[in-house]
């Protein structure tokens, strides 16, 4: 009986120090961040600042051009997600509910995409941006983004799967395909929608790769470039104006996860396990 | 009455017409591209004196020690994180797979780093890795043991990008594993237990045959994106100290405005190298999984 309970035990202690391990960086990144330079640079390392540093984030958000690479990330973000369902919505339609010549090709091509990474067609799509004269814009930060094809695969699968008797019966009514799209379709696919949008703004504000070899300018920057900007403008040593910028790149995310973990974890185990 | 017809007919290529045009544009036509100025010597200021240079590009990746340092650090780092990553994943998944609150909490904890860009992993990690001021180092000299210079030595900057990286993806593998373990009917489990199997018996006959789809889409998931690797290391080391940890990507990357033929040529190499290792792994692995 006994050594159930220290079994327990233990497997507790594990447990959350597992937890410890994956959550301290993060509460060690906001205590850095509210702590003055000297407490940053004393060693043994203070755990909780003597006072709260607010000033921090001001002197982050003076340090570059703050707001520029926040308001671009909002419009980065959003107009990708726009794009996409504007793009998405229509094709999942036709690969669900339309048999066409050449809709098997079509589709593979999609697939096929979606396993082309953007590490290896950064520059050819640089130099397609370079001739349309879209360099230093953020255009090619969006239009590169329209087509989602694990988005389009996910819907087209939700799409199937609703009954080909509702939309018979909409058409007996007299529906247009439009009018079954957005009264009908949509609607009742919103759990996938949701699913694709989270899936999309996450990777999408935290996207570093693509900003920086498609820009030059920092008015055209996001906020994760803006960050770890921060860095060189920084020195290397006031880690506490680092970390609150940090925090303002992370907070974000960190509050959308606080309120649709449950969709987000969906979103991500489903596009792993499909 | 015709007309509609028409429209009939026409109309699902006109709904994917958007979405095609993007993938046309922005990924096929690329890759093509891609190909085409792999053979070029090409001139950034000046196109039209851009000239055909057959495989010139190629020959001089391949006569290249630097090339030959990034593709052994690409699959240095590979390799240590698909082993960690996956190793760790599994034991987690296994330890977390309960259904109480705790475990749930416990999940969505180890979870969370993967959500936040690798801009912040990158930073919070170099400033607990600062070798003199440093909560590793500080936590490494109380247990008595000697502090490490993480990133600023050629000796261990691979190994702490590796840690960063098995830090930053476990959890998600760990909830893929997870599903996966939901999904194995009990009534494996229950026929077992009347057979009264021991539990390393019932793990290598019943859970890892089940799982095994799923730990193979991981594998090659997992061995792709690592192929690609670059965020972690441009912020974190920016390829050094002395080309240690420079990547293929990373390779391309600092060619990109230079050379781009050659940045080019390299690209196909390392899409040749992605290509043949998925290959690879379905010729020798798919005949192992077990599909239900």
């Amino acid at each position: 009986m006994d050594r159930s309970l220290l079994l327990r035990l233990l497997d507790h202690a594990g447990k959350a120090l597992i937890l410890l391990v994956f959550l301290f960086p993060f509460l060690w990144m906001i205590s850095t961040s509210l702590q003055t330079f000297e407490e940053t640079m004393s060693f043994p390392p203070v755990w909780v600042p003597s006072s709260l540093q607010w000033g921090n984030f001001a002197e982050a958000m003076t340090a570059g051009p703050f707001l520029t690479y926040a308001r671009n990330s909002i419009v980065i973000t959003t107009a990708i997600l726009i794009l996409q369902f504007a793009v998405m919505i229509p094709a999942a339609y036709a690969f669900a509910k339309y048999t066409f010549a050449g809709s098997g090709l079509m589709f593979g091509l999609v697939l096929l995409a979606f396993m082309i990474p953007s590490q290896i067609t950064f520059i050819p799509v640089y130099m397609t941006m370079a001739d349309w004269g879209w360099v230093d814009t953020l255009l090619p930060q969006i239009v590169p983004f329209m087509s989602n094809a694990f988005g389009i695969f996910l819907l087209r699968q939700y799409f199937r799967q609703i009954p080909q008797e509702i939309i018979e019966s909409a058409r007996l009514d007299n529906a247009g395909e439009f009018k079954i799209i957005t009264r009908l379709m949509v609607p009742m696919s919103m759990p996938a929608l949701a699913t694709i949008a989270l899936f999309s703004f996450v990777s999408h504000w935290n996207d570093y790769f693509w900003p920086l070899v498609m820009t030059d300018a920092t008015h055209v920057r996001p906020l994760t470039l803006g960050i770890a900007k921060l860095r060189e403008t920084e020195g290397i040593s006031n880690w506490n104006i680092i970390m609150a910028g940090n925090v303002i790149l992370v907070l974000p995310i960190l509050i959308v996860y606080l309120f649709c973990s449950k969709q987000i974890v969906k979103a991500f185990v489903y596009s792993g396990i499909k | 009455m015709r007309s509609t017809e028409l429209w009939m007919r026409i109309r699902p290529y006109v709904m994917i017409a958007p979405a095609m045009t993007g993938i046309v544009l922005f990924v096929l036509y690329p890759v093509a591209y891609l190909g085409y100025l792999s053979f070029h010597k090409y001139n950034l200021l000046n196109p039209s004196k851009s000239r055909f240079v057959g495989w010139e590009n190629y020959i001089r990746i391949f006569t290249r020690e630097d090339f030959y340092r990034s593709v052994l650090n690409t699959a240095v780092y590979t390799l240590g994180v698909v082993v960690l990553t996956l190793v760790l994943a599994l034991l987690a998944a296994l330890w977390l797979r309960g259904s109480s609150r705790w475990n749930a909490f416990v999940r969505a904890g180890i979870f969370t780093p993967h959500i936040v860009s690798i801009v912040s992993i990158a930073l919070v990690w170099m400033w607990l890795m600062e070798p003199n001021l440093g909560l590793l180092n500080f936590m490494l000299k109380a247990v008595g043991l000697p502090p490490s210079p993480w990133l600023q030595s050629s000796a261990t900057a691979m190994a702490s990008v590796i840690l960063v990286s098995v830090w930053h993806n476990v959890g998600y593998y760990t909830l893929i594993i997870f599903a996966a373990l939901q999904s194995v009917p009990p009534s494996l489990y229950e026929a077992a237990a009347l057979d009264q199997a021991s539990r390393s018996r019932v793990f290598f006959r019943i859970t890892l045959p089940m799982i095994s789809p799923q730990l193979f889409f991981i594998l090659i998931v997992m061995t792709i994106g690592s192929f690609k690797v670059f965020d972690t290391v441009q912020i974190m080391t920016g390829g050094g100290p002395n080309g240690a940890t420079e990547t293929l990507v990373y390779y391309i990357y600092s060619y990109r405005t230079t050379n781009i033929g050659f940045a080019s040529a390299t690209g196909v190499v390392l899409m040749a190298i992605i290509g043949g290792l998925t290959l690879l792994y379905f010729r020798f692995l798919s005949r192992k999984v077990h599909y239900q």
